[in-house]
């Protein structure tokens, strides 16, 4: 298998799938002469040309307006909103038009649509430009929510999101679009929906994380491997819909679970995570589920105390300490 | 510009548009370079090219005028008052920063020099803008809101949603439309139906006017006359003027969507050698002076950086404070 960034394996993943279906369409703000402001693009002007890979003026809202109208008329657009952040500007298209118009026609009508988003923190842009706003989307019915945390995942879930029938909300992290892992060359390789990953196996404890958050939980398994604890680490891929199953028999076997979040813990989803484990692993779990969160503020600028608004490998460590010196 | 500059201002004034520029020049280069040594980082946006709007456009308000800017806003401050230390300061993220090192480059916000902020968000601050506008309306003040924003921006709902606030309610906003021609790498005319910015603004019965960018006594005379009309009338004007930025959109673009030669015709019309030929032209001031000028901005921002490097990292408390009141 090749190895590839997994910038590189989501512009191969939507190579593959424009290729495959002439259907499949992109656009969004400076995707095509410009290749996207995070170059996830690259290339694909040049190859499918410009009635199929499109620059856009700075609409977000209109952006995934023209996504719904444009799949309900028969095309697979794939849309880029420059980030996470820009989608606040298109919450009514996204939850009110993209995530309602199969449910409310019926099911008449079905709008297959991917609105990719860059995010998350960390790179100091300031409070307005470092956000994590995925529980927003995971609220909301009607749509599918994923966020791939690897190289492979990324291809597969791209995939798996342009060709099916619902909308998407595809999630990125910026900091891990230089990262590297094998994908696949297979172009049938899909990702399906609500099949999280053991990313690890282990015995101790249970690290649940998405995105790069289930990095730096496999970043803190290996450090603790070296004081004798043993992690499993799930990574959820997908945050709708959710793989409850997956992580309840990993925590049923572990007894522990630490939820590592980016997003800010109040009404954030490891508060959710943990409480589907309070209702189904209670006589099972050794110990109190542990959350480690984004903290409750907006994102400062200064490196120095934006580092410790974010989830970072050595808290997730203490964490884990935390929780084996604590018992019911 | 026709016309004889003396005419028209004072030596003072000219000479301190001609401060003014090289001072935001001399900022915004020495921005890059500390971008690139790593002292700055996340997004940096230089202003380099149009800084005749900025300090053109702001001798025509009153200091009591509310202003606001998007994320290219260094010069919008500074030119307004706020002092290179402070903003530096806050481009390296350190405590002494004009936002404690929270906002960074995009965040300015200095309100004791009603500058109302730069804002990260494409049309974030136009709602803002109509928004202050009516509160001193309605507190009888004599104060108008001037709002800055990129051409790109016209294409957010809120540019239209505010527009035809602003003139149904009629509010006192003069909006100046920095047309630097891209909106990243999208050329003006890829993202806007009507490329000529300034007609846009018929469909809100604003009136409106096209300026020369690069030159800061014709922004000057023009944003001077805007605000008059707007003060007087309390209704909203705007103002497109036409100007470059030298550099790629942010210090991680190398502008490669556009030619060399364009930039080039651009860069011979640059509002700083523009001004001063002019200044020496007309005899206003004679190089030794205008030397004397550039020396002394260079040492106002080597002295910014050295502040700011200086000066210390906010104390991780800092992220728990400011959030409610
Ligand atoms: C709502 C929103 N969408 C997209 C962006 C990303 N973005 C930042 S600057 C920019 C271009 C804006 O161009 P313009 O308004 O012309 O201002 P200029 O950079 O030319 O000063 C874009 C698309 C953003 N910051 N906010």
């Amino acid at each position: 298998m090749p190895e590839m960034t997994y910038r590189d394996a989501i512009n191969l993943a939507l190579k593959e799938e424009m290729r495959r279906d002439q259907k499949v369409v992109v656009y969004g703000e400076d995707v095509a002469l410009y290749e996207g402001a995070f170059k996830v693009t690259r290339g694909l002007l040049s190859e499918f040309g410009e009635l199929r890979v499109r620059d856009c003026p700075i609409s977000e809202n209109t952006i995934v307006g023209v996504a719904v109208g444009a799949a309900m008329a028969g095309v697979r657009p794939v849309a880029e909103l420059m980030t996470v952040n820009f989608a606040l500007l298109a919450m009514d298209q996204i939850v009110n038009h993209m995530a309602k118009v199969r449910y409310m026609f019926g099911g008449q009508i079905s709008v297959p649509m991917v609105v990719r988003m860059p995010g998350g923190g960390g790179s100091q842009l300031g409070a307005q430009h470092s956000q994590s706003l995925e529980s927003y989307f995971m609220h909301c019915p009607g749509m599918l929510v994923a966020y791939p945390a690897t190289p492979a995942d990324a291809k597969g879930l791209l995939k798996s999101s342009i060709r099916t029938d619902n909308p998407v909300i595809f999630l990125e992290h910026e900091l891990l679009y230089n990262s590297k892992g094998e994908v696949p060359e297979d172009p049938e390789y899909l990702v399906p929906f609500g099949k999280a990953s053991i990313m690890r196996q282990g015995e101790a404890v249970t690290l649940i994380g998405y995105g790069r958050m289930s990095i730096l939980c496999l970043q803190a398994a290996q450090l603790l491997e070296k004081e004798g604890v043993s992690c499993e680490v799930v990574d959820l891929r997908t945050l709708s819909p959710l793989d409850t199953e997956t992580f309840l028999a990993s925590v049923a076997k572990t007894g522990r679970a630490v939820v590592v979040e980016e997003c800010w813990r109040n009404a954030g989803l490891g508060g959710d995570i943990a409480s589907r484990i309070y209702e189904r692993c209670f006589d099972t779990l050794l110990a109190r589920v542990k959350r480690i969160s984004g903290l409750d503020v907006p994102m400062p600028y200064s490196r120095k105390i934006e580092k410790i608004c974010i989830p970072q490998a050595e808290g997730i460590v203490q964490g884990v300490r935390d929780l084996l010196n604590e018992s019911y | 510009m026709a016309g004889n500059l003396r005419e028209l201002l004072s030596e003072e004034e000219l000479l301190k548009f001609y401060e003014q520029m090289v001072v935001c020049r001399e900022f915004e280069e020495s921005c890059a370079e500390q971008y690139s040594k790593g002292h700055i980082t996340g997004f940096l946006h230089l202003y380099s090219g149009q800084e005749a709007v900025a300090v053109g456009c702001t001798a025509g308000l009153k200091q009591t005028d509310y202003v606001l800017s998007a994320y290219r806003d260094h010069a919008q401050a500074i030119v307004r008052g706020a002092d290179p230390k402070r903003v530096m300061a806050e481009l390296f993220g350190k405590a002494t920063g004009i936002c404690k090192g929270k906002g960074g480059s995009m965040h300015l916000f200095a309100p004791e020099l009603n500058f109302m902020g730069g804002y990260a968000i494409v049309g974030g601050q136009f709602p803002i803008a109509v928004g202050l506008a009516w509160g001193s309306q309605l507190q009888e003040q004599d104060r108008i809101t001037a709002c800055f924003f990129g051409d790109g921006s016209m294409n957010q709902g809120t540019f239209h949603e505010s527009l035809n606030w602003a003139r149904l309610w009629d509010l006192p906003v003069l909006f100046i439309c920095e047309n630097n021609f891209y909106g990243i790498g999208t050329e003006v005319h890829r993202a806007s139906a009507q490329a000529a910015l300034h007609r846009r603004t018929c469909g809100y019965d604003i009136p409106s006017e096209k300026v020369d960018g690069m030159d800061v006594v014709a922004m000057y005379q023009a944003t001077k006359r805007a605000a008059e009309w707007v003060r007087e009338r309390q209704r909203p004007y705007f103002i497109e003027a036409v100007t470059y930025r030298f550099r790629g959109h942010s210090m991680s673009d190398p502008a490669k969507y556009r030619s060399s030669s364009e930039a080039d015709v651009w860069k011979s019309r640059d509002p700083i050698p523009n001004l001063s030929r002019r200044l020496l032209e007309e005899g206003i001031a004679d190089q030794a002076r205008l030397d004397q000028i550039n020396q002394a901005a260079l040492a106002q921002v080597r002295e910014a950086v050295r502040f700011a490097e200086d000066s210390p990292w906010p104390e991780d408390a800092e992220v728990w404070n400011d959030i409610y009141v």
